[in-house]
């Protein structure tokens, strides 16, 4: 019986041989990281367990993202913590304040390769399955487990496979068709279960997109998500520096693996969409929505800070003003990504519309600091989440899309289809 | 065996509703239960007591991977999670930190806000001493059982390390 990518994946880390849905193995870990939210737990296991030292020092990223720098002085003692397990343990990727938000970064440092089995104790680490990984997020102690062990329990998921046919629409893009799914399946659609996406759309689409489809399967409650590395996944590898004693492995599924689930989209019904608060699955196409006037727009995260999602947020805004309503808070997702904003004039374009650029951080996203909202302000963001309460207060609303719609939104004031704004003239609204 | 109050939640309880994020600054699970579902049930932490249950709906602990989220029930005294339904990851948390949890979607639907449980794990029993309706429920697997009566990931790491 054939096998998918996913269970070849976690076999190669258990020893080989078949393994089944709903069997329970203990994993080798290629990678695995935490943040100075979840790693100070880890931390503290680690220490409680009495361990003296990790199982691989160039296996672990320690990432300083989420309420950094610093947002108070809690934060800064989380920080501080985890600066000086790293520096104790000699971890060789501290990434500390500024250097990016971990799911934007490790793939840009060369760090999750396909094939691998990464573990994240954050929920989001299923990003790393648009490069062809198993990733999957992890709670604090099992953080600290793999990093005493090198290993995680994990029981084989059963795989759902998303066929995505046709060529998208204008202004579509991976936050659309995950948008789109999450909508259709809901937020447990995918509960326990691997999604493999592919299809001519998915062949066709950037890296960029690739990670904001990834990103979002744990919104529709995948254990993770995996694209078969291809040509795309190469060119993009050859970018990314090489890692000493990383070499990856393509894995493709076999064409008699069995699938819980076989579910088909047509690209043609998917315009650009918009989640309403409070679940990723609850979306309208943008077009169908008028008169949702927003108080600010972000455009960043681990879903959509890439230098793609900035060029389109900059070819939307170059020329226009963000309406005087609305405040524009923009979020490069790593260093990298924000240099080359700078050097591509994007940053110029952004300041000039009237928009703020914060240094890489999660910040905003899940209500940390850098754009927080009042009672009663409604967000319209790139990110991933629109929980109640998810940027804010209670009683503020979150709205999620790409960063067309975003950055077109902005200018309006209200959400709207990116179709109606001309560059270089606010008077097409 | 435990016996318990039943705090009644819905479907789709995420980890932001448990433990909003703001608070995650500290790893302290009493600190922690401070905020436990302050913005989602104001009050929450001084109505629920040692040994009290929750009974929810579909999935429950969606969202993010913190594992501040079972713990804050934890520091709260939270004996027991029964749900129709577990999000992944605070299922293995739960799992890891040894918090119980059971997936019963009967029970969960057939208890009140205020309903006394009486909950023997080993037999997998749910009993509904107000209403007398008896529920049964699918003790874990070999593997999880292990982990889970080593009282966490950590202590079964401990035990194995002890025999090798
Ligand atoms: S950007 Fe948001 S979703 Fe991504 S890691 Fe940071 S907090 Fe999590």
């Amino acid at each position: 019986m054939g096998l998918t990518i996913t269970q070849k994946i976690l076999s190669a880390h258990c020893g080989g041989g078949e393994i089944e849905p709903g069997a329970f193995i203990m994993a080798e870990v290629d990678f695995l990281l935490a943040n100075d939210i979840t790693a100070p737990l880890a931390i503290k296991e680690f220490e409680a367990f009495g361990a003296q030292k990790v199982f691989d020092t160039s296996r672990i990223a320690l990432v300083l993202d989420h309420f950094t720098p610093a947002r108070d002085i809690e934060s800064a003692q989380q920080c501080k913590l985890v600066r000086d397990f790293a520096r104790k343990h000699n971890i060789r990727y501290l990434f500390q304040e500024g250097k990016g938000i971990e799911h934007a970064l490790l793939p840009e440092e060369g760090l999750t390769l396909p094939g691998e089995l990464i573990i994240g104790a954050d929920s989001h680490t299923c990003t790393y399955g648009a490069v062809g990984a198993f990733s999957t997020g992890v709670g604090s102690t099992d953080a600290a487990f793999a990093m005493i062990e090198g290993k995680v329990w994990l029981k084989v998921p059963e795989s759902i496979k998303f066929i995505y046919h046709g060529e998208l629409n204008p202004w579509v893009s991976g936050k659309d068709l995950i948008l789109y799914t999450i909508g259709d399946i809901g937020v447990n659609g995918a509960g326990y279960c691997a999604m493999e996406l592919c299809g001519e759309v998915i062949e066709k689409l950037s890296m960029d997109s690739r990670f904001t489809m990834a990103n979002m399967a744990i919104e529709a409650g995948a254990k993770n998500c995996v694209i078969e590395p291809d040509t795309v996944t190469a060119e993009y590898l050859k970018e990314v520096p090489a890692v000493e004693g990383r070499y990856g492995l393509n894995c493709k599924s076999d064409v008699d693996a069995v699938y819980k689930q076989v579910i088909e989209y047509d690209a043609a019904e998917i315009h650009p969409q918009v989640a309403l608060p409070s679940s990723p699955a609850n979306v309208k196409p943008a077009s169908e929505l008028s008169s949702i006037n927003i108080d600010q727009v972000v455009i960043g995260s681990c879903t959509n800070g890439r230098i793609g999602d900035l060029r389109t947020a900059a070819e939307i805004l170059k020329g226009n003003k963000v309406h005087e309503y609305v405040r524009l808070i923009i979020i490069p997702g790593t260093e990298k990504i924000y240099l080359r904003a700078l050097r591509e004039g994007l940053v110029e374009t952004f300041i000039e519309a009237g928009g703020i650029v914060s240094p890489p951080t999660c910040g905003p996203c899940l209500g940390g600091h850098m754009g927080i909202l009042a009672k009663g302000e409604r967000v319209l963001a790139t990110t991933n989440r629109n929980f109640v309460g998810r940027m804010g207060h209670p009683e503020s609303e979150v709205y999620l899309c790409n960063p067309a719609v975003a950055a077109a939104s902005a200018i309006k004031g209200e959400i709207t289809h990116p179709e109606g704004i001309q560059r270089g003239s606010s008077l097409a609204l | 065996m435990i016996t318990g109050k039943v705090h009644k939640f819905g479907d789709n309880i995420n980890t932001d509703d448990i433990i909003p994020a703001t608070y995650l600054v500290t790893t302290d699970e009493k600190e922690l239960s401070k905020h436990c579902f302050e913005t989602h049930s104001p009050g929450f932490n001084k109505k629920a007591e040692k040994g009290d249950v929750i009974a929810a709906g579909e999935n429950f602990g969606c969202g993010s991977s913190r594992e501040h989220a079972p713990r804050a029930l934890k520091g709260l005294g939270i004996s027991c999670v029964i749900a129709k339904s577990f999000a992944r990851i605070f299922c293995r948390n739960a799992i890891n930190i040894g918090l119980p949890i059971i997936e019963c979607p009967d029970a969960a639907d057939g208890m009140d806000e205020g309903n006394t449980v009486e909950i023997k794990f080993e037999e997998g029993m749910l009993y509904n001493k107000r209403t007398g309706d008896r529920y049964r429920f699918t003790p874990y697997p070999e593997f999880l059982h292990r982990i889970i009566s080593a009282g966490g990931l950590m202590k079964y790491a401990r035990r194995k390390a002890k025999n090798v």
